[in-house]
């Protein structure tokens, strides 16, 4: 399970941080999306996988 | 391809929150072609997936160019198509870069640090309201005054333009929007901007957003000038209108209100469905597109060259949730279009939200008896195609 933002098309809209604050941040630089926890465990997935659904650049992606 | 109907675009109401009559109807088994009152063709798109499609292929072009695009009404366009700074006209890359910089400034982070400012602002009308005594308007009590002061603090604008900025907003969201007034309200507001601008760039400072466009970006004098319009525009506008729907629907629905007197702590998740249910009701044209190559949509092939029109109904779309059609507070929240979808999503939505939230929240835990004081059907409201809302909302508590 792995979590991955493609950064190069994030607007950095922050949808993932109120998905899923645990698992996402923006950077100070540029508010683009960062993940904090790559392999997040069970209990954040749900969390992550709204946060796949909401990122309306489509860029945040769960392999499962 | 087969004729669709072509159904001409109104905005006319039974009921003051429902969509214009027959409009649901009209577009539920879209796309359907549809009739602007310029006589512009375009397609209707109200399907969750099917907007969600549109909104995010890059085959899909907010650039308006030179083509005549659909109007609600015969006159002539208000901006120019090549306008230095009009994100919300040109895509890829070069949206990117205007884009990116201006996210920064939009941070949930920041926008969380913003809060308590917010706060103070709802205590401060909310005390004069009370102060006064009802009846109030709360569309000029709290609705109107609440952005806009934020929205300028933010940029880092002298709050006292308030006025100047609600005209030019009037101009570029409005429904008869003339050009003409345009260029007059904008020509004054760049003159009060100019200065600002330069302040802030022998400052060298970037702790607002005028500071961080003007030292932190690339941005030309033009395109940051017009971005702070449309900001303060935007700003303006929209928050204001939904702040004051929100409000009403409640009124309508008192079951509903209960949910959210009852665990105020739930107002994120109430606002998100307020957000969900009152855009998904606004019904109307929506959002602008034109296809760059052929594209097939919901089982439609949309040619290269054709306006599409996103129409944001498709958050009453039961593929997005069951009884989609119903306003829920109880439910949790759902990836909802109330701000759009795609790279030209709302790029004030953080700040929406914190103010929608702190606003409502406020309002009802200070006034838990708060009614409206003529029938919700009965208030007066700005009929735009853009943005519409109630002009006034009379109240007693
Ligand atoms: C409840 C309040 C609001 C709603 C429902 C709303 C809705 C929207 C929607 C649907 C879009 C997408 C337009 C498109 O795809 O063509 C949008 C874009 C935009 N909004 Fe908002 N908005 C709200 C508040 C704000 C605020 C407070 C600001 C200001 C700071 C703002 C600034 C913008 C900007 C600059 C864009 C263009 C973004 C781009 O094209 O990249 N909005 N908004
Ligand atoms: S939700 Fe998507 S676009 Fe927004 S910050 Fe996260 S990754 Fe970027």
């Amino acid at each position: 399970m792995t979590v991955r933002i493609d950064q190069e098309r994030c607007i950095g809209s922050g949808q993932c941080v109120l998905a899923a604050p645990d698992v996402f941040d923006q950077s100070d630089d540029d508010g683009i999306g960062l993940v904090l926890i790559a392999e997040p465990p069970a209990e954040l997935l749900p969390g992550v996988r709204d946060a796949v659904d909401r990122c309306p650049a489509q860029v945040v992606t769960l392999d499962e | 391809m087969t004729e669709a109907a072509v159904c001409p675009v109104h905005q006319d109401r039974d009921h003051p929150l429902r969509p214009p009559v027959g409009f649901q109807e009209a577009v539920s088994d879209g796309p359907v072609r549809m009739l602007w009152p310029n006589g512009v063709e375009a397609w209707m798109v109200s399907s969750y997936a099917g907007v969600r499609q549109v909104l995010s292929d890059p085959r899909f072009s907010t650039r308006k160019g030179g083509q005549p695009e659909m109007r609600t009404d015969a006159g002539e366009a208000v901006l120019d198509p090549d306008q230095p700074g009009n994100i919300n006209g040109i895509d890829g890359p070069e949206h990117m870069r205007l884009r990116r910089p201006l996210s920064r400034g939009f941070m949930v982070k920041r926008m969380n640090e913003l809060r308590p400012r917010i706060q103070q602002i709802v205590d401060e009308h909310l005390d004069v309201m009370e102060a006064k005594g009802a009846p109030a308007d709360l569309v000029a009590s709290l609705c109107l005054p609440l952005p806009s002061l934020v929205i300028a603090e933010l940029l880092g604008v002298p709050p006292e333009h308030q006025e100047l900025f609600q005209a030019t907003a009037g101009d570029l969201f409005g429904k008869n929007g003339s050009k003409d007034e345009y260029l007059a309200h904008a020509t004054k507001l760049a003159e009060v901007l100019a200065p600002i601008v330069a302040a802030k760039k022998a400052a060298g400072t970037n702790d607002d957003m005028i500071g961080l466009m003007a030292n932190d970006t690339d941005f030309s004098m033009d395109e940051l000038i017009f971005l702070c319009i449309g900001l303060l525009a935007a700003g303006h506008e929209t928050t204001s209108n939904f702040l004051g729907l929100f409000t009403l629907h409640l009124f309508e629905q008192p079951d509903q209100l209960e949910v959210l007197r009852r665990d105020p702590g739930r107002a994120d998740v109430v606002v998100e469905e307020l957000l969900r249910y009152t855009v998904g009701h606004l019904g109307g044209p929506g959002l602008t597109r034109r296809a760059t190559e052929d594209v097939e949509v919901d089982g439609v092939l949309i040619r290269a060259g054709e306006w599409v029109s996103v129409s944001l109904m498709a958050n009453l779309d039961e593929a997005l949730c069951p009884r989609a059609d119903e306003l829920d507070l109880e439910r949790d929240a759902v990836s909802h279009l109330g701000f759009g979808f795609g790279p030209h999503q709302c790029l004030g939505a953080n700040l929406a939200r914190a103010e929608l939230q702190i606003g409502l929240r406020t309002l009802f835990e200070r006034f838990p008896n708060l009614r409206p004081a003529v029938p919700v059907t009965e208030m007066r409201y700005r009929n735009d195609m853009i943005t519409y809302g109630a002009a006034e909302i009379p109240v007693v508590w």
